[in-house]
């Protein structure tokens, strides 16, 4: 097998609203620019392209493909969409590199949520027959979850808001995030409830924003990167789509991805958890133990970009291999409701 | 800078699906004020039910009655009801497990407070009184140990229909709202690549070639030349001229890329490739942020251009 490393991450800052269209074109044309020229590479040194983006967040049709305008697809280009977080896209880039098609991949995703009502547009990812029609938003549905996992004794609403206060702590750091700075918990605790037992901090922000990463094979990321991020285990895997018939407070395919792409031994993991209590989850689901650095970014906690901050997430992980602060790092993404798919890539810098 | 020009879309569409055997059970079931699980490979009974099982992925086959009542597993409190959720005053969603079910349904509970709500309390269906065979034939769960309504004979339901409408606000680029600004003005403005020099209009976020955003503003006049066209002769729903008519691809005197508009004064047998059309403004006071401003093209009287002049845009 080819070895492919996460070579170049470029993200946009992450807001409350941009002015921008919801194709996302007036985002990624600044990302690309920087992530290319960190590189030293044209668009002409690309040899796959591949985005992760949603028509129903943009409230348009094709908005992927007006999305490729960033690109200059002349002469034209290969590429490729996932309707998905660009983590899967990033996936899709992986194989192909894998498959020695082409040497180098720019992934990228990008979503404008201010556009529309980001709690109603995710019921449209739903069961069309059966949960659907009822509207379900995704802050009421992971409310649920939180609920099941305090009445079982697995984290607590102090846990909770410790998580929220530590990746606001974490993203003063990251001059790209949406919330940041020094809160007390019990500051957090006597705020009012969005959706019992969830208060505004324990819910992800709504967030325009994009993200891109460069992938390069072999020989050739060497030559573009001192301190490529190697991927050494790149995994993802599925539950049943009826939350109802699942266990809430486990996450099998979380368990399963971890195992698979090789989780024990890292140092820091970025973890896609848009609630507070979906970050003690999936901590557990990975086995990470205390040693590990969890979310030095933030985490979407302090900025969640749809669509983009899965990728994101990889990217973060990869800049701690890149910089030389860590050996072998975990990237996470989840897509679905209520933690219902989940990827994990792990990555290992080399002497 | 000032904000681009932006504006509402609510977006909407009525999804109609086919249901099959075991949905169309389940939402016929329903209709009839019964709630029908089915049987998985491991022995649980589904609520609502599987087509496959989660696990195995067998299909499944063997239908189970549960009852209207049930227990509640797992619960959220929706202080302010977003539209389209079953109920339009504060209300708990819940994973509500039925008695003779082992899996858990979604839904609203219509608990009043969440004081009232916790895990492990009793709740019954309360029913639709006009059912079509849908999951909001339950209009919702409420907290209650007796039994809920008892069933009555309905037809068989074989459709779903399923209404979504979506609102968005949608800004213009950076590049569209001079274009848009000019246009309430009656004026034609489009943008040149700073790269390749291509003049765009209508004007694009980046230029499609070189991906870099195009600055130079260009303002053109409103002839051009039709590069290709078609003879409408469908009729189809919200036509605004009887066919057959023409729509024709023009290319504006210094622009790259032609855009289609209506083009009207002509026979349609008269159009042809390279004839050279002007635009026919609609009356000012009818002017707004959109090319509708110009109602249609209509031939100029100048000679024909020479393909040479347009064969690369075609
Ligand atoms: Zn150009």
């Amino acid at each position: 097998m080819r070895d492919i490393a996460v070579v170049g991450f470029a993200q946009t800052p992450c807001v409350r609203e941009t002015d921008g269209t919801t194709n996302g074109v007036e985002m990624l044309v600044p990302i690309f620019h920087e992530v290319l020229g960190s590189l030293g590479l044209t668009k002409s040194d690309i040899g796959f392209w591949c985005s992760g983006s949603s028509d129903y967040l943009a409230g348009r049709a094709f908005s992927f493909v007006s999305a490729v305008d960033a690109i200059g697809a002349f002469p034209p280009i290969m590429e490729s969409h996932v309707e998905m977080d660009a983590a899967w896209a990033l996936y899709e880039a992986w194989v192909k590199l894998l498959c020695g098609e082409v040497d180098t991949a720019l992934v990228y995703g990008f979503g404008k949520s201010s556009a529309g009502q980001l709690r109603r547009v995710m019921a449209m990812q739903l069961d069309p027959y059966v949960v659907t029609p009822l509207w379900p938003d995704s802050v009421g549905l992971a409310g649920i979850q939180a609920r099941m996992g305090i009445e079982a004794g697995l984290w607590d609403a102090e846990a909770m808001a410790s998580v929220a206060a530590r990746s606001r702590a974490a993203a003063v750091s990251n001059p790209l995030a949406q919330l940041s700075g020094s809160v007390e918990v019990a500051d957090l605790l006597a705020t009012p409830y969005v959706a019992d037992p969830l208060r505004r901090h324990d819910c992800a922000p709504i967030t325009d924003g994009a993200a891109t990463i460069v992938l390069a094979a072999g020989d050739r990321a060497r030559e573009l990167c001192e301190r490529p991020a190697w991927i050494t285990g790149f995994e993802h895997r599925t539950d049943s789509p009826s939350f109802g018939a699942r266990d809430l407070l486990t996450s099998p395919s979380t368990v399963a991805a971890g195992k698979a792409a090789g989780a024990e031994g890292v140092e820091v993991a970025e973890l896609h958890a848009p609630f507070s209590h979906q970050e003690i989850l999936l901590r557990q689901a990975l086995g990470l133990g205390d040693d590990v650095v969890v979310n030095p970014s933030g985490g979407v906690l302090a900025g969640n970009p749809m669509f983009a901050a899965g990728l994101a997430r990889i990217g973060e992980a990869a800049r701690r291999v890149h910089d030389g602060s860590a050996s072998k790092v975990l990237g996470h993404a989840t897509s679905g409701p209520l933690l219902q798919q989940n990827l994990v890539c792990v990555m290992e810098g080399r002497e | 800078m000032t904000k681009p020009l932006s504006a509402p879309l609510d977006v909407g569409f009525d999804y109609t699906r086919s249901l099959g055997p075991t949905l169309g059970r389940f939402l016929t079931d329903l209709r009839r004020r019964k709630v029908t699980g089915i049987r998985g490979s491991d022995g649980r009974v589904h609520v609502p039910p599987l087509e496959y099982d989660p696990v195995t992925a067998e299909r499944l086959t063997e239908f189970v009655d549960v009852a209207s009542t049930g227990v509640v597993r797992g619960w959220s409190w929706i202080p302010e009801p977003l539209e389209g959720q079953p109920l339009d005053r504060p209300f708990a969603w819940a994973l509500i497990q039925l008695d003779g079910a082992d899996t858990s349904l979604l839904h609203a509970v219509d608990a009043g407070s969440p004081d009232r709500m916790s895990t492990g309390a009793r709740v019954r269906v309360r029913w639709r009184a006009d059912r079509v065979g849908a999951i909001t034939d339950i209009e919702c769960f409420e907290l209650s140990d007796e039994p809920a309504d008892e069933p009555v004979p309905a037809d068989e339901v074989t459709m779903v229909t399923t209404p979504v409408h979506l609102h968005y606000t949608h800004s213009a680029s950076p590049t569209e709202d001079p274009f848009l600004r000019g246009l309430m003005e009656g004026r034609l403005i489009a943008q040149r690549c700073p790269a390749c020099s291509k003049v765009y209009f209508p004007p694009r976020p980046a230029c499609p070639t070189d991906g870099v955003p195009t600055t130079e503003q260009i303002e053109l006049s409103d002839r051009g030349t039709v590069t290709t066209f078609c003879v409408v002769n469908v009729p189809f729903l919200g036509q605004r001229i009887p066919p057959p008519y023409v729509s024709a691809y023009v290319l504006l005197d210094g622009a790259d890329i032609p855009f289609l508009h209506l083009l009207l004064g002509v026979a349609p047998e008269d159009v042809r490739m390279g004839m050279r059309v002007e635009a026919v403004w609609k009356p000012r006071e009818e002017w707004g942020p959109t090319m509708q401003n110009i109602d249609h093209f209509r031939p100029s009287g100048e000679p024909d251009a020479p393909f040479d002049s347009y064969s690369q845009h075609l």
